[in-house]
């Protein structure tokens, strides 16, 4: 929303501010500036002059020398190109040193371009006479000026005073920020009544006369609504021995300041009216409404119609339309038809104010693939009280400009009249809310500023129909707060019981999660929670498995934004490929984000959200530090237990024989691997690259941060070293099993320390040696301990066909 | 005797300031003073002197051997100090060659700015909680006073699943989840992943976080409100940040008011970071509206709390002076070892 500061002004006649400190103010008290812009800003020391003599430059064809009376009693010799002149004009003279905001083209310049005396062709020149287009607007708002030329006055003009101010162009425009709930705000009327009650001054709304002569308005028209849930009010007035011509200047100037092209007396004064009141209007050419009927309903299914933008549209049920007795004749709220549009040739016209359900506006408007001037303000929910004073407005504005006879009378079906709310007037409540210690006296005051009545008897705020949005007493409590003003609102901490702060245990655990990643040399990464359905095939996922069932998101942003992750690793895998593609060495990186696993598809419930901790790298290192990451990280969360690896894990995406799904007492809690290089090449991921998911709900439950002191050991350790020749296709894991199970109390501990493939050893086989150690708590430990324990060990080896090497 | 056990003792004397080396002074001791060592070898002799004269002799041997060890040890540990000084000459490094670093990772900074606020209200007594990034439309508009064709649900682009689910806009569902457990008073962070249909651009992202902050108690109220958020603005920004609250619009507070902080790069005066307003929008809060209130089982009348929510990535760019937001979700390493 814009408006113009000196529109503003006109309403609140005692407001003196500039554009800053205005915008300021009002922003404080509810009503957001988003910035100005001051149409003078590159205008300086530009006068109304009359032009008194016309010589031909005599050494250029396309030069006059103009003599100039701007006011001083000196006349002002300048030189100019311009060929639209002529002596007694009046016209805007841009003096020596002053500032004009671009050139004739309509190209601004950032600061205005100065203007300084010298020679043209040998003749003095001492400023320069302006085009609108030099005074940073153009013939879109000036209609009058012309096509190719210096602005001309009209004759009325008076020589001497600020061309500036007489083209309106001393003012500024501000942009507001209005949210949703201040409808009234869209309009003025309502951003001058805020303004008036935040810099408290009176608020002055123009004086709506009765108009209209002594014929009844419903011998021209009879008006039907036969949906008053979507139409809640329409008005209607006549206007007949229309004069088509254009609007007076100032009406164009306040237009322009707000980006509305002038066009004619009629478009303008509804155009105004919007501007001003926030209602929109729609005029039709009464001469082409058959039977002189309007009927409000909606469009039957699959209806064509063409609004006045010569578009043909196809309407629904659901959209509401204005017809005449025969035929829709505009989209309500919407457009109006080009079969009843009024033309220059207009003698007879039907003027329209309603007030249309906000709701369906916006979702026909939708729908129709159509957004208005109109519609924007209908879709907001307008008050329909409005209707009718925009319509007599309008009517006043048409006597005044000599626009048109108005017929008596308005035309008004209007089933249930809006009131306003009643809200029980609280102080202690609002003080309560606001921590404040204001008496009733001071908030009533700040009630009256705004328009709100206050009914003693019954201790209520009656507000008015327009301001909708106060129905809770908190609302009150805000308009106290508003012009009370926020920074005067008391800075206090809340008092009540002393709370624990908290953070809960799973997030500690990610908190663990990060740290031990990071002491890894793992760098944080997040990606979308969204991706591409193609991931699937990029991960060489079959076409039966569980991760394509992921949920599709019915609006997005594209395909490739368009499912829910079903498996954390692409974006992993995304962020690693533009690492390599920036040649960034040694990257290792991870991510803690959901995925997404839906219960059933469609969604009829919630999705199992569920946290993973994902890692990948590429450069030094290999899958055994990737295992590495993942045990320190378990140590760290108190998973104590052995962790196994399953080889068989059946990631496609993964190296076939370089992959484990990760097993902590008998789950599987997530996975590791080395890419497959299929996979590598289709990310492009020139170098080995290792990755490890871990599911961190599944592991919640295992770990603790609870510790038991266990004491130092007092008593020796016992070391044994086995050498072994073991078939191939056992892995050292399974050794370690029964190294685990069968060394009993006494077994503190077992290391892998050499493990050997090739000539020395036969075919099939490969050397394997561990280094046990025994230690006992309470004793040292007897030769017969340690014999007993290794024979266990070893007769469980030799189940498996193992063979000891001497 | 006498006569020989001086010219031992002159001559073991002589041999240890002669010595150079530890292993020299070994030598001199094992040849006067070990088993065969000449002193060694006169007490052996004792048996030949005459028994009166022995204790004479015997403490003449003694004193000798006294004399010897004396000055033995004195030079050992001349000479030991002296190796220990070569030693350490010899081990002298170059301080200023490169490190060997642990190349330890970053976290990325949502994370940094999420802790930082998740430390100062876990500080204040608040707990920290946690809702569904897929959200039933319930909780993130309905109970939230923002109904069916509520123009806000068209103002903050939904994703939608279907008509009942979506992709959580805000991460205040989680207030209404946390109030309708009914358990009170409620202080209360939610910090959380949103999606809003915006594209991607420098400053936006279809997906981001928020930090949702919630306070239930009986008299609470607005002053609390702004004494809470200055208290939070302050320790994340620096105890010179100065907070403005502006009145504004939320379906679900009333009052409601955006915060602004003054700029922390110009205090305030206006510069390029803050567009020359001086003054940078950080949040948005309110009371808690009295309705979701009510919807949640808390009576107003006997309730009242404060809500605010607060972009996670806006406090990071503004913190770190990030200029493009693509970057946080680029994941270069070149950017995420900055922090």
């Amino acid at each position: 929303m814009n408006t113009s500061l000196s529109w503003i002004k006109a309403y609140v006649p005692g407001l003196d501010k500039d554009a800053q400190e205005y915008m300021d103010a009002m922003t404080l008290s509810g009503s957001k500036g988003e910035g100005f812009v001051r149409l003078d800003a590159d205008l300086e020391n530009i006068v109304i002059g009359q032009i008194k003599k016309i010589e031909k430059h005599p050494d250029a064809d396309k030069l006059q020398i103009c003599q100039i009376d701007v006011g001083t009693g000196e006349l002002v010799q300048i030189v100019t190109g311009a060929q639209n002149v002529a002596e007694g004009q009046k016209i805007p003279v841009v003096l020596d040193g002053g500032r004009v905001a671009g050139g004739h083209d309509g190209k601004k310049t950032p600061g205005g371009v100065k203007i300084k005396k010298g020679k043209l062709r040998g003749v003095e020149s001492n400023g320069m006479l302006c085009s609108i287009e030099e005074l940073g607007s153009s013939r879109d708002f000036y209609p009058e000026a012309p096509e190719d030329g210096i602005y001309i006055f009209e004759d009325d003009a008076v020589v001497g005073e600020s061309a500036i101010h007489a083209l309106g162009l001393d003012d500024a425009v501000v942009e507001y920020e209005i949210t949703s709930n201040r409808v009234d705000c869209f309009s003025v009327l309502g951003i001058a009544r805020e303004a008036a009650a935040t810099f408290d001054l009176e608020f002055v709304p123009p004086v709506i006369k009765e108009t209209g002569n002594s014929e009844d308005v419903n011998d021209y028209i009879k008006v039907k609504v036969e949906d008053t849930e979507l139409c809640k009010r329409y008005t209607a007035r006549v206007v007949k021995n229309i004069k088509i011509g254009p609007s007076p200047k100032w009406m164009q100037r306040r237009l322009s300041a707000h980006g509305i092209r002038p066009i004619n007396n009629i478009v303008d004064i509804t155009n105004y009216v919007m501007e001003e009141y926030g209602q929109p209007m729609h005029a039709y050419d009464l001469d082409t409404i058959a039977k002189k009927e309007i009927v409000v309903k909606r469009a039957a299914k699959d209806e064509k119609f063409t609004t006045l933008d010569g578009q043909e549209r196809v309407m629904d049920e659901d959209v509401l339309m204005i017809c005449d007795g025969e035929k829709p004749v505009g989209i309500a709220g919407i457009m109006g038809g080009e079969n009843s549009m009024i033309t220059d040739d207009v003698k007879t016209m039907l003027f329209e104010a309603a007030c249309f359900d906000g709701t369906n506006i916006r979702l026909s408007s939708k729908r129709v693939g159509l957004r208005t001037d109109a519609s924007s303000k209908f879709e907001k929910g307008l008050d329909p009280n409005t209707a009718e004073l925009a319509m007599n407005r309008a009517c006043q504005l048409i006597e005044e400009l000599g626009a048109g006879e108005v017929v008596g009378g308005m035309v008004d079906v209007y089933p249930v009249k809006r009131e306003g709310n009643r809200v029980a007037f609280d102080p202690a409540y609002i003080n309560g809310l606001l921590g404040t210690n204001l008496d009733e006296e001071t908030m009533l005051s700040y009630f009256k500023k705004i328009e709100l009545g206050y009914d003693e008897a019954t201790r209520e705020i009656i507000v008015p129909s327009w301001r909708q949005d106060l129905v809770w007493k908190a609302d009150i409590a805000e308009e106290v707060a508003r012009f009370y003003g926020y920074d005067n609102i008391p800075t206090t901490l809340p008092k009540g019981e002393a709370t624990t702060g908290k953070l809960p245990f799973d997030k500690r655990i990610m908190s663990t999660a990060r740290d031990i990643a990071e002491f890894c040399g793992f760098s944080q990464g997040y990606s979308y929670s969204f991706e591409s359905p193609k991931v699937f095939d990029k991960l060489l996922l079959p076409e039966d498995s569980m991760e394509r069932n992921a949920i599709v998101i019915s609006n997005p942003l594209g395909e490739d934004f368009s499912i829910m992750r079903t498996i954390s690793l692409n974006g992993m895998l995304t962020s690693l490929a533009t690492n390599y593609n920036r040649r960034n060495k040694n990257v290792r990186l991870y991510e803690l984000g959901n995925i997404y696993l839906p219960k059933t598809l469609p969604l009829t419930e919630l999705p199992d959200e569920r946290m993973q901790f994902t890692l990948g790298f590429y450069g030094d290192g290999d899958f055994f530090t990737m295992k590495g990451v993942v045990e320190e990280f378990f140590e760290k969360i108190g998973l104590c237990e052995k962790t196994q690896y399953d080889p068989k894990a059946g990631k496609t995406f993964l190296h076939p024989g370089r992959q484990a799904n990760i097993i902590y007492k008998n789950t599987v809690v997530g996975y590791l691997g080395e890419l497959h290089p299929e996979v590598a090449d289709i990310y492009g991921i020139g170098e080995k690259a290792y990755v490890a998911v871990i599911d961190m709900p599944s592991i919640l439950e295992y770990a603790t941060y609870d510790r038991k002191y266990e004491g130092v050991a007092k008593f020796p350790a016992v070391t044994r070293d086995i050498s072994m020749t073991v078939p191939k296709e056992i892995l050292a894991g399974q050794i370690e099993t029964v190294i685990a199970q069968r060394g009993g109390k006494i077994l503190e501990c077992y290391e892998l320390f050499d493990i050997y493939e090739g000539a020395q050893i036969k075919d099939g086989f490969k050397s394997v040696a561990y280094s046990i150690t025994f230690r006992a708590k309470d004793r040292t430990l007897e030769e017969s301990d340690i014999t007993a324990a290794m024979k266990k060990i070893l007769n469980g080896l030799e189940g498996m066909g193992i063979e000891l090497r001497q | 005797m006498k006569e020989k056990l001086r010219a031992i003792r002159e001559n073991a004397l002589k041999q240890i300031e002669n010595s150079d080396a530890l292993e020299k002074l070994n030598e001199v001791r094992v040849n006067f003073l070990g088993k065969k060592g000449e002193l060694t070898s006169v007490l052996k002799s004792m048996k030949d002197v005459a028994p009166e004269d022995r204790p004479m002799v015997g403490q003449l041997v003694n004193e000798t051997r006294e004399a010897i060890e004396k000055i033995l040890e004195e030079t050992k540990k001349k000479l030991e100090a002296a190796a220990r000084e070569a030693q350490l000459k010899s081990e002298v490094i170059d301080v200023t060659l490169p490190a060997k670093k642990n190349n330890v990772g970053h976290r990325h900074p949502n994370t940094i700015a999420q802790e930082e606020v998740e430390r100062i209200f876990i500080g204040m007594g608040y707990e920290v909680m946690e809702g569904p990034e897929v959200e039933y439309d319930l909780y993130n508009f309905e109970k939230l006073n923002i109904p069916a064709n509520h123009p806000a649900k068209d103002e903050q682009d939904t994703f939608y699943i279907n008509k009942e689910i979506v992709l959580r806009t805000q991460t205040s569902p989680v207030q209404a989840r946390v109030m309708e457990q009914g358990k009170l008073p409620i202080r209360m962070i939610a910090p959380g992943r949103v999606f809003r249909a915006d594209e991607v651009d420098a400053t936006h992202s279809p997906s981001f976080h928020q930090i949702e902050g919630l306070v239930i108690d009986k008299n609470v109220t607005f002053a609390d409100l702004k004494g809470t958020l200055e208290v939070f603005v302050k320790e994340l920004f620096g105890e010179a940040t100065k907070i403005k609250f502006r009145p504004h619009h939320f379906p679900f507070t009333e009052p409601s008011a955006e915060v602004d902080v003054s700029c922390f790069k110009c205090g305030g005066k206006g510069c390029r970071f803050c567009k020359g307003e001086g003054w940078i929008e950080i949040l948005g809060c309110g009371m808690v509206h009295p309705h979701v209130l009510e919807m949640c089982g808390i009576d107003p009348e006997e309730y009242s709390g404060f809500a605010f929510g607060v972009g996670l990535e806006r406090i990071a760019l503004l913190k770190y002076e990030i200029d493009d937001m693509r970057l946080l979700y680029e994941n270069d390493i070149r950017f995420l070892k900055q922090f």
